[in-house]
């Protein structure tokens, strides 16, 4: 019965993986000059629309949380476009905890704007996905002892996981390397992606290993 | 009854414990800085016209003729025209860039037209250069370069403004041994560096950089006359304005122009005086930044202007099209040369070739070979030098020196051959000159490289002191929880251990004979010291407890603070540091949210209704509820961010545009914005105060009758007005109608004096009678009531006397209730005293805002924002770290790492937005005059003083308010029980329940005195996890500067940092010592008070 869940999770992570490197290579076959660095924000659009895409699939396929009880079609729609509101108010949330942490404010904006989307695209989109417009259960599974299933726990490792990586991503920022990859906000978004990724693969593994020590309320 | 004297034994242990870690710091930074910032080796000797500089006889036909030395003069006199701070591009005439259109016009550009004038009309008898300065940018440092040739040091660069005699060789030594007339006029640094040189001088006062006229005004008033008189062989003539204008205005401002304007008619009023006989000099001594600063490397500070003219032709050919670069030294031998002197002895510039070589008519050969000689005497003067400088010391590359030996062999003897025979081609003269040339530039270029020299032992050494001083800090903080924390034997082992080390240290050197080193004395005191207590505690319990227990620092803090460590490893980084410090900021306080968060103290437990399996850790009811403290975090972050508003650049980084702000309001032009800005100033002063005496009257300390609460409440205000007045004076003083002049001049003299004498009186006061407690008896109303400090606990022991005040304070109350109850018989009969909870932290916060105060007035007007800013952000921090820390009475009370870590980072981004860089140039040195507008005089300490309290203002203020990390929880603490007391509680019931009723009342503040043992213990751990977290720093600044010591950027990131670090450390140790020192001093008052109390009720 776990080792089932972990193993649909694994699958489900391999995907995500597959969506976020499929971006990378995918587009070029499409557009001219397309590459991850110089035409970074058309990248940065593509990886968040394929991503979200992939997460949907997943909330329409696997349907890891119990099906509400009321599933009328208006009461759909009001969810989604509260998951809608949601997502943008995470974005401009996330701006603003940028600009407080010392990004430009006028310049670049729209470069911010959409390290703000793509770090949504990561952290919201899934808690959406999972645990619907619900601020509540959102605070319970970031707390110790909040998560109910594996499905929340690997959410809490790849959501911390992108928040971290995009945090050491600014490290390179001041350094005079000169490189292409130091300029606002790409390292971060870089940084951002690749711990998306690293939470995607570590956390099937590390529920694997902790199968053991991990006891939940409904299994 | 008997005083607490074992309380107040173990505070002044406590005390000196601290102390003596500093001095172990102290040490530990003495021992690396002088194993790592040595100056170069100064050597006596001197050129003597009879002592040619190398064994072959000086060239033919001169030695007969007057006035020649090892050459013949070509001029008899000289004008010296010094214009500081001249850029280059100032001699530069406006041109466009874009061809068709008009010149850009900036107001330093093209203003000396003279000189263009004189390149054009006469091209055979001027020149301008480009003079490659050396750093260090400083004009003490380029006087010693101008006259000797020679490199100055970094170390030099600190004793800019006390100059001492020069020592070594020099040309104004030369001139006044070869019986020259030298008079000089202007900056009075040479003065000092050239003691009775001069037969003439009119020295001006150099120190008041706001002060454009006064020099340039002096010398232009002799001047001519002088010249006219001619009384003089040499005439220099040191002018400061153009410098002093950079510093107050920035080179864009109009005042410049005028300045420049003033320079090119001074020029040509020159030009038209000389006589044939007679070579004018003009030089800029080092360049300015785009702001008009100095003292570093950028290209703009070392690019100086270079003009030569003479009535008579000079040069073989016309000037090139864009001057050509020369190093600023070559001045030395060149004037040298050309006055018929010896070249100084430690002279490592090259002579400018086109001097010699005769005007345009001479032959090209004889001109070749006059260049030559001239050329071969330097070369004979350098290698000389280099001789005696490596019989001297070792610090020449050994190999390098070894290959230049071997060059100048062979050029001397190339040269010697072509004297024997007359008829050699031009060709090899000219391969012969490019030897030459070759030797002494490779010379120069081992000079700059060497004399950088560092003693790698006593460098180590520090390292290790500090290092392990910081292990012990560690150490003890850990040590200093546990109950039978051994206070005195700890302190008298190390101390008279130390003392023993120094001692026979001692003595072994008198015995021996060699000269007493007081850094290698009181670093062997330090070992001496360290060893035993390391020892002593690693025997005491380092063997009952794992290694892991040395790392008490939680996980995500170490990680944040092992950045900071990391980050001054890279040069990128510590430039950046003024915007990466907010980062880490940010970064921990976001921590620190979410980690309430995921502990659950954020939000009620009913939100997180998931039944916890397993040992879940059932955490207290929240302190905050969860918006309050993301609104703290908001707010703290908000702050951050302003503050990083106020952003000095440093000079590294081009792109990077300096806030307008942190200029002071004089320089702003627009009248509008300047008293739209004014008011603004003023308003952050009034809020600043209104803040304060809120807070205070919050939590009621401003009802004390008490003279340091009268001074709150009359005091501040004073002293705001004053500083308003001040700013108001300071920023309009260039529009004082004249006949007000002299009023403006004294009331900016007075008002800042005022504010400082106020604060001092202040501070006395404050020192003298610290309780700040009012005490009422009857009926206490209940609401305002804050606290009420029976004593709640177990009757304790009679011999037990840290208890004594509570129970005084018992007993007090029973017999003030015994008395009241027979006279008055209706409502609760209690004894209120006031404000007994926040009793230290009102002390606290009052001495922080009397300091507050002046250093905000050594400020720019502007920087009051930040001040004010300054203060929210703490006192947000203050109530989100108290959110996270757990009150346990009765003790141990402990300050968590994360709140000195995110307090030492608060420091150090306040350092950066009050607009301070760790670099020499960025200094305030108009901080010096407040107060005193004409200058010190001849004093040092007082400027050094005002200087030094602007530079580490920050670093003084959080230091002085450490102790407020561990007293705020304690204050947060009335929050909580204060709602519940609004329930109904009638008179009667309150007279049937009284004691009920006061257990109720938060002790806040008093829990720490009623377990005055841990409240000692907490304060030394406090102290000490505070200079651990500021010990690694300078330990992480040591290390990198001794890693990177081939860095490029060693002397203009490195070592800066390194000595601001190591002076913010001294700073903040003092200012935790003196914060620590006044709660202690507050205690003591508090004892004192509750003895009288009783005293006065048993009477």
């Amino acid at each position: 019965m776990k080792d089932t869940d972990i193993r649909r999770l694994l699958y489900a992570h391999l995907l995500c993986i597959f969506s976020v490197i499929l971006s990378t290579f995918i587009p070029s076959l499409f557009l001219e000059d397309f590459s991850v660095l110089e035409t970074h924000l058309t990248w940065l659009c593509i990886c968040s629309v394929s991503v979200t895409a992939v997460n949907l699939v997943f909330y329409l396929v696997v349907k890891p949380n119990p099906p509400s009880r009321r599933s009328s079609l208006s009461h759909k729609v009001g969810r989604f476009l509260k998951c809608c509101i949601y997502f943008l108010m995470s974005c401009f949330c996330f701006h603003v905890i940028f600009v407080l942490y010392g990004a430009p404010l006028i310049e670049l904006a729209l470069e911010t704007f959409l390290f703000a989307v793509i770090l949504s695209t990561f952290t919201t989109v899934p808690c959406l996905c999972l645990l619907g417009p619900n601020i509540k259960a959102w605070l319970r599974v970031f707390s110790r002892n909040g998560v109910t299933s594996i499905w929340e726990n690997s959410l809490q490792i790849t959501t911390i996981s992108s928040f971290v990586g995009s945090w050491l991503g600014a490290f390179p920022i001041p350094l005079d390397w000169e490189r292409p990859w130091q300029v606002w906000p790409i390292s971060c978004t870089l940084g951002a992606t690749f711990g998306y990724v690293a939470g995607l693969a570590v956390s099937p593994l590390w529920i694997y290993w902790n199968r053991k020590q991990l006891t939940y309320k409904n299994n | 009854i008997p005083s607490p004297a074992p309380t107040r034994m173990q505070k002044v242990s406590v005390l000196l414990f601290l102390a003596w870690v500093c001095f172990l710091f102290y040490a530990g930074i003495a021992l690396f800085t002088s194993g790592f910032l040595l100056t170069r080796l100064e050597l006596t000797n001197h050129s003597s016209c009879q002592e040619p500089p190398g064994p072959e006889p000086l060239p033919t036909g001169h030695q007969g003729e007057p006035g020649a030395c090892w050459m013949a003069s070509r001029f008899s006199r000289v004008v010296l025209v010094l214009i500081d701070a001249l850029r280059f591009d100032f001699a530069q005439p406006q041109v466009s860039h874009i061809p068709g259109e008009p010149p850009v016009s900036l107001p330093f550009l093209g203003k000396l037209s003279s000189l263009q004038r004189i390149l054009e009309i006469q091209p055979y008898h001027a020149r301008l250069y480009r003079s490659q300065v050396d750093p260090p940018t400083t004009t003490m440092q380029r006087l010693k370069a101008l006259t000797t040739g020679s490199l100055p040091t970094f170390i030099d660069a600190g004793s800019n403004f006390a100059s001492h005699a020069i020592v070594e060789d020099n040309l104004i030594k030369q001139l006044t041994s070869a019986g020259r007339r030298v008079v000089f006029m202007g900056d009075d640094t040479w003065k000092d560096l050239f003691p009775g040189a001069f037969s003439q001088a009119f020295f001006f006062p150099s120190f008041n950089v706001r002060d454009l006229h006064t020099v340039d005004n002096g010398i232009l008033e002799h001047l001519y006359p002088t010249m006219d008189g001619g009384e003089w062989d040499v005439l220099i003539a040191h002018f400061l304005g153009v410098d002093h204008c950079g510093h107050k205005h920035g080179p864009h401002h109009p005042e410049m122009a005028k300045k420049l304007s003033q320079m090119d008619q001074m020029i040509q009023g020159l030009v038209e005086r000389l006589e044939n006989d007679t070579l004018l000099v003009v030089a800029g001594d080092h360049g300015m930044t785009m702001n008009g600063d100095h003292g570093g490397d950028s290209e703009l500070e070392v690019s100086a202007a270079l003009f030569l003219y003479s009535p008579t032709a000079l040069f073989p050919s016309t000037p090139p099209e864009e001057p050509e670069v020369v190093p600023q030294v070559s001045l030395v031998p060149t004037l040298a040369l050309l006055l018929g002197l010896p070249i100084p002895f430690g002279n490592i510039g090259e002579v400018m070739t086109e001097l010699f070589s005769g005007n345009k008519d001479s032959q090209p050969y004889s001109s070749a070979l006059a260049q030559a000689s001239a050329l071969h005497l330097n070369a004979q003067q350098v290698s000389r030098f280099l001789h005696t400088y490596s019989a001297a010391t070792q610090d020449l590359q050994v190999k390098e020196l070894q290959r230049l030996q071997s060059l100048f062999s062979k050029a001397s003897a190339d040269y010697q051959r072509l004297l024997q025979s007359p008829q050699g081609a031009e060709a090899t003269l000219q391969a012969v000159i490019a030897e030459l040339q070759q030797f002494l530039r490779g010379a120069r270029a081992m000079c700059i490289e060497s004399w950088a020299r560092f003693s790698l032992v006593r460098m180590a050494g520090g390292a290790t002191l500090l290092a392990a001083t910081c292990f012990l800090c560690l150490l003890a903080s850990r040590w200093a929880a546990s109950p039978g924390f051994p206070f005195h034997s700890l302190l008298l082992i190390p101390v008279s251990w130390g003392l023993a080390g120094a001692i026979v240290y001692a003595g072994l050197l008198a015995t021996t004979g060699l000269k007493l080193d007081p850094v290698v004395l009181g670093a062997v005191a330090a070992v001496g010291s360290l060893l035993p207590f390391l020892w002593k505690s690693w025997a005491g319990w380092g063997a009952r407890r794992p290694l892991a227990a040395l790392l008490p620092i939680p996980g995500p803090v170490l990680f944040l603070q092992l950045v900071r460590w990391a980050t001054f490893f890279s040069d990128s980084f510590v430039i950046a540091e003024a915007r990466a410090t907010p980062f880490l900021l940010g970064s921990l306080i976001l921590l620190l949210v979410a980690q309430l968060h995921w502990e659950g103290q954020l939000l009620p437990p009913k939100l997180l209704a998931i039944p916890r399996l397993g040992p879940s850790t059932p955490a207290g009811p929240p302190r905050h509820n969860g918006m309050q403290a993301l609104g703290l975090g908001v707010g703290l972050l908000l702050c951050t961010r302003l503050a990083g508003l106020f952003h000095r650049c440093p000079e590294e980084t081009p792109a990077c545009r300096s806030s307008p702000w942190l200029s002071p309001l004089a320089s702003m032009v627009g009248g509008r914005a300047k008293n739209l800005w004014y008011g603004a100033c003023v308003g952050a002063l009034v809020v600043l105060l209104a803040a304060v005496r809120l807070w205070l009257r919050r939590y009621g300390n401003l009802k004390s009758p008490e003279p340091p609460v009268l001074f709150v409440r009359w005091g501040l205000p004073l002293m705001t007005l004053s500083t308003a007045a001040y700013w108001a004076l300071a920023s309009g003083a260039d529009e004082t109608p004249p006949r007000l002049r002299a009023l403006v001049a004294g009331a900016s003299v007075v008002l800042p004096r005022a504010v400082a004498g106020l604060a001092a009186s202040g501070l006395v006061l404050l020192l003298w009678r610290p309780v700040t407690v009012l005490v009422k008896a009857g009926m206490g109303t209940p609401r305002t009531r804050t606290v009420l400090t029976p004593f709640s606990g177990p009757p304790a022991s009679q011999v037990d006397l840290d208890y004594v005040a509570p129970q005084i304070y018992r007993h007090m109350q029973e017999v003030f209730r015994g008395q009241l109850g027979r006279t008055n018989s209706q409502g609760p009969l209690t004894v209120a005293a006031y404000q007994l909870g926040s009793v230290y932290s009102a002390a606290m916060v009052t001495a922080l805002t009397l300091l507050a105060f002046p250093l905000l007035l050594l400020h720019a007007e502007r920087i009051s924002l930040v001040f004010l800013l300054l203060f929210l952000q703490s006192f947000l921090l203050l109530h989100l770290l108290a959110a996270g820390i757990p009150i346990t009475t009765p003790g141990p009370f402990t300050v968590p790492w994360q709140a000195v870590s995110a307090w030492a980072l608060m420091a150090t981004q306040t350092f950066y937005s009050t607009g301070h860089q760790p670099v020499f140039p960025a200094i305030h040195w108009h901080a010096a005059f407040v107060g005193f507008p004409e200058g010190h005089g001849s004093s040092i300490w007082l400027p050094a003083f005002l200087v030094g309290a602007n530079t580490f203002a920050s670093h003084l203020l959080f230091a002085v308010g450490c102790p407020l990390l561990l007293l705020w929880p304690f204050l947060c603490e009335s929050h909580g029980p204060r709602k519940r007391r609004q329930t109904p509680r009638n008179d009667a019931e309150a007279r049937v329940r009284p004691e009920e009723e006061e257990v109720e009342e938060p002790l806040m503040e008093m829990r720490l005195r009623d377990a005055p043992h841990h409240f000692s213990a907490a304060l030394l751990q406090l102290g000490l996890k505070y200079l651990f977290v500021l010990g690694v720093q300078i330990l992480a600044c040591s290390l990198a500067a001794s890693i990177l010591r081939r860095h490029l950027m060693v002397w203009k990131v490195f070592a800066p940092k390194f000595i601001f670090e190591a002076a913010g450390f001294i700073v903040s140790s003092v200012g935790l010592l003196l914060g620590i020192a006044l709660v202690m001093r507050v205690d003591g008052a508090v004892s004192s008070w509750f003895k009288q109390l009783v005293l006065a009720q048993q009477r």
